[in-house]
């Protein structure tokens, strides 16, 4: 029987980006360019006059920190978490950017869907959040209060605090750099299948097909302004996890 | 079950991994059910929450998208499955 099937890449041609120079290549390159994003912004919003009502790259930067402060900061840590603002204003700009570039025609790939960026975040949160509960609590306090939370029935304690160990220590790095990667990865294996789908219905030899081209066409646009809002989602949900878990080693049970 | 490899075979009698093929299909599959019913619970009922006191919109707003992050995360460990079985 003859079967109609898509000429699909191999996923190599996909994910895997030639070096531009040695152990630099296109992903890196995009990682390059969020940092110095985020940096040009706010070095532009600070040679802005603080004494008149923002305008311009100045307005951006402050609702952004107005947004990070208010909306993150107070809603997980509290007031005096303040301090980590610049932190996690990093943190969302660095990830944003890098998720942004899935849809900006020349890039058109997530950073973020190689495991390399998300890892090292996962990694660098972990550490943060655990050098803050051994700097407020003390290290045998930390552990005891994190695997052994209040209020629990002591003979529960055998069940439950080898779950809360493993869930503090070790899923939650696993989950925050999987959520982020797949998610990306995710959407842009999607864009590729619709893309690739309308390119082979264009091209295609029966002309009975040829005019079905505007179906897949409408879900890649559809789809392009989806991951618009993947993007600043999973942005504001790696930071927001970050404050939490910031939070939650700064005040246990609170 | 036999139906889908006895399909897969017809489909691409030559190919050596249609086995991880048919595996990784259905991890996903089952992978997305859980979460999707979770996401949905947990959306309703903060619109439940928001219709029934609009003061507290915000707030639920937040833990809702805290509370959807965390079932997504179930569903895309299922899609890692998937990814690694098809193309590892």
């Amino acid at each position: 029987m003859s079967v109609l099937a898509l000429d699909f890449p191999e996923i190599s041609h996909l994910l895997v980006w030639p070096d531009i120079f040695p152990t630099f290549n296109k992903v890196a390159l995009i990682g390059v360019f969020s940092v110095v994003a985020t940096v040009v912004i706010f070095l532009l919003a600070n040679r802005k006059d603080p004494m008149v009502a923002p305008t311009g790259v100045r307005n951006v930067a402050e609702v952004s920190v107005d947004f990070i402060e208010d909306d993150i900061v107070m809603q997980t840590i509290g007031r005096d978490g303040l301090g980590w603002t610049p932190f996690l204003v990093s943190i969302f700009f660095f990830v944003f950017f890098c998720n942004i570039t899935e849809i900006i025609p020349t890039a058109q790939m997530p950073a973020t869907a190689r495991m390399a960026i998300p890892a090292t975040m996962a990694l660098v949160v972990w550490l943060v959040y655990n050098a803050v509960g051994i700097k407020h609590q003390g290290f045998f306090s930390y552990i005891k209060n994190s695997c052994f939370p209040p209020g629990v029935p002591f003979a529960l304690y055998f069940l439950v605090a080898p779950i809360e160990f493993v869930s503090t220590f070790i899923v939650r790095p696993f989950s925050l750099a999987i959520r982020l990667f797949a998610n990306m990865l995710a959407g842009h294996l999607l864009l590729v299948t619709f893309a690739i789908l309308t390119d082979a219905l264009i091209t295609a030899n029966t002309a009975a097909l040829k005019p079905l081209f505007v179906l897949p066409f409408f879900m890649l646009v559809f789809l392009t302004a989806f991951e618009i809002l993947v993007s600043v989602l999973q942005a504001y949900i790696f930071t927001i996890l970050t404050a939490v878990y910031i939070g939650g080693a700064a005040h246990p049970d609170h | 079950m036999e139906a889908v490899s006895i399909l897969a075979q017809q489909f691409n009698p030559d190919e050596k991994n249609n086995q991880a093929a048919i595996g990784a299909g259905f991890a996903y599959g089952l992978a997305a059910i859980g979460p999707g019913i979770g996401i949905g619970y947990v959306v309703g009922k903060a619109i439940e929450a928001m219709a029934r006191q609009p003061e507290a919109a915000g707030m639920v707003r937040t833990t809702m998208f805290l509370g959807i992050a965390f079932t997504e995360a179930l569903a895309l460990i299922g899609f890692v499955v998937f990814i690694l079985l098809k193309f590892a």
